[in-house]
């Protein structure tokens, strides 16, 4: 029992926030609850404190929106936050189509869907900032917020809380599009959210820290790493993990058997010293 | 000629410039995508709701009107309803607006979309300035216009007496009986539904069109000039002066040129 804490004490917090969060919109719509108002663009915490999607509210700023005060308000409450605890954390933490992609990465493992596919990733992980910055360019040009019209994202969560649609279908997609396709395509390749908040999260506080002494390069971390190319220092070297893109999911931690990734908090003097 | 292995530099710059191609192409699809999902002209929204073209930019999507609605009214448009994504509309036939008098929905706005100000009259809200659409009316199909008594839309009009009035004319073909029919008027008409969601036909006499579908334009050339105020849309009003090689000489020389040789004779 303790082990199976051990192994997935991040894994159940994270689904139990996530799940949580929607629990709570979900009750706000339907039962009136005054906890968590709104959806993932914009809500309102105990009908207080606002929060809002800061790459959607960019969004609108590029759409040639004039930003009424409160979103701005809600706009710093939510960078801050992410700019602090880890960009990314949003991604494992909150967005709902992560249980989506780790579902279709989960089977992928278990079919060996990965050792079928071993040829190169056919695309690169950079495509989401092309995107972040296209969507915009089309906001811009089109004077409506570009992504959110098609954010799989917002349809998922708005779709739980109000009512699917067809929404069902965007899911779907994603879903077969990384257990097919591409290994972690969308929220590793194309999501430009998660882009969003790799960039803003570049400096948080948080991190998963690399102790080089413990590891016995079993590589179990960067086989359940959605980005594991912020592992490169695994075996190598003691370092924390300092990439943005990282998403703060701490699967690596609980599965690595022999201590050597942890979390701590960033301390800027020390990665100095370390050649970051 | 022997071929040289492409430098890092090159190699970097025509990556660059591929993906610069893919994001042009990947941008166009985009956008002609948005092109269509946004140009659906027929779609209510809440009330104090900005213009449209406004209201598709600065709507955020957070269904915070829709939660604050106490009649389930309005609704996020999910896909599959052929509206824009997200964005909150209502069908009256369904369930029209209730017009609250505290209008619920709007304050709670966090993006601006909805727009207080246009609601409210001295300090204070106002629900019957708002415009959310308005009313038409089938005359062939609504039965009150057949000679049949119906008054289900007047009756269910919140501003009954200014947004519908009844007009009584005499009915020909009985020669004893009255035509009751409903007129609406726009400028106390609302767009909330009630009288669409009233309706008593098979499909609603009655309906409810945004105002920019609803409304012509009689434009500045037209004034009633029985009516005092109407001449203001003057001020809209401007000349036109087009020169062409004829008007630029007086007319009187255009008459008299030509008359030369006539005078020799
Ligand atoms: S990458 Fe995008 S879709 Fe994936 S978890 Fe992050 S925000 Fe959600
Ligand atoms: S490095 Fe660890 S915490 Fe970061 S994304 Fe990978 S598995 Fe998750
Ligand atoms: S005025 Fe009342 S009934 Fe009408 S949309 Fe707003 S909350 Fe709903
Ligand atoms: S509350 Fe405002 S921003 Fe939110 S869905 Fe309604 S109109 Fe849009």
């Amino acid at each position: 029992m303790s082990k199976l804490w051990n192994n997935y004490r991040y894994l159940i917090l994270r689904r139990f926030t996530q799940i949580g969060i929607l629990i709570l919109f979900f009750g706000a719509n339907a039962w009136g609850w005054k906890i968590l108002e709104g959806n993932l663009s914009s809500s309102e915490l105990f009908g207080i404190v606002p929060m809002s999607d800061p790459y959607a509210v960019l969004q609108m700023v590029a759409a040639g929106a004039v930003v009424a005060s409160d979103l701005l308000i809600g706009v710093a409450v939510v960078a801050l936050f992410y700019f602090l605890i880890g960009g990314r954390a949003f991604c494992s933490w909150v967005c709902p189509i992560n249980m989506v992609t780790d579902s279709a990465n989960y089977l992928r493992r278990v079919f060996d869907i990965d050792r079928a596919q071993i040829t190169k990733q056919p695309i690169t992980r950079n495509v989401r900032y092309w995107i972040l910055g296209i969507s915009l360019i089309v906001s811009a040009f089109m004077g409506i917020a570009a992504f959110e019209f098609v954010s799989p994202i917002s349809m998922m969560h708005r779709g739980l809380v109000f009512g699917m649609g067809f929404g069902w279908a965007a899911i779907g997609m994603i879903f077969l599009f990384d257990l097919f396709v591409l290994k972690n395509g969308w929220c590793g390749h194309i999501c430009p959210l998660g882009g969003f908040y790799s960039l803003l999260g570049k400096f948080s506080f948080i991190r998963v820290h690399h102790l080089e002494e413990n590891c016995t390069l079993c590589m179990k971390c960067k086989v359940v790493c959605p980005e594991k190319q912020v592992l490169h220092m695994i075996g190598k070297e003691s370092l924390p993990v300092l990439s943005g893109e990282c998403t703060n999911c701490a699967r690596c931690i609980e599965v690595c058997d022999d201590d050597a990734l942890r979390f701590s908090i960033r301390d800027f003097i020390q990665n100095k010293k370390m050649g970051e | 000629m022997k071929k040289e292995a492409l430098s890092d530099r090159r190699k970097f710059i025509l990556n660059m410039a591929r993906g610069v191609g893919y994001a042009a192409i990947g941008g166009f699809l985009w956008s002609a995508y948005l092109d269509d999902a946004k140009a659906s002209p027929l779609i209510l929204r809440p009330p104090a709701a900005i213009k449209e073209e406004d209201f598709l930019k600065t709507c955020i999507k957070c269904g915070l009107c829709v939660e604050a609605c106490p009649y389930d009214t309005l609704m996020l448009a999910k896909p599959g309803d052929h509206r824009p994504i997200g964005t909150p509309y209502f069908i009256p036939r369904d369930i029209p607006c209730y017009m609250c008098e505290d209008i619920p929905c709007v304050p709670v706005c966090p993006s601006g979309a909805l727009d207080e100000s246009s609601v409210t009259v001295n300090g204070h809200l106002d629900i019957n300035t708002a415009d959310m659409g308005l009313a038409v009316i089938d005359e062939n199909s609504c039965i009150a216009f057949w000679g049949i008594q119906c008054d289900a839309c007047y009756r269910a009009c919140p501003i009954l007496g200014q947004a519908i009035t009844v007009e009584y004319s005499k009915n020909e073909r009985t020669g004893k009986h009255a035509f009751l029919k409903p007129v609406v008027h726009a400028d106390a008409c609302t767009g909330c539904g009630m009288c669409e969601h009233a309706c008593v036909t098979e499909k609603p006499a009655i309906f409810i069109l945004p105002r920019e579908v609803a409304m012509g334009k009689a434009g500045s050339h037209y004034i009633k000039g029985w009516d005092k105020k109407d001449e203001s849309r003057l001020k809209d009003a401007h000349a036109i002066h087009t020169t062409t090689n004829v008007s630029k000489r007086k007319a009187v020389d255009k008459l008299n040129s030509g008359l030369e040789g006539l005078l020799d004779e």
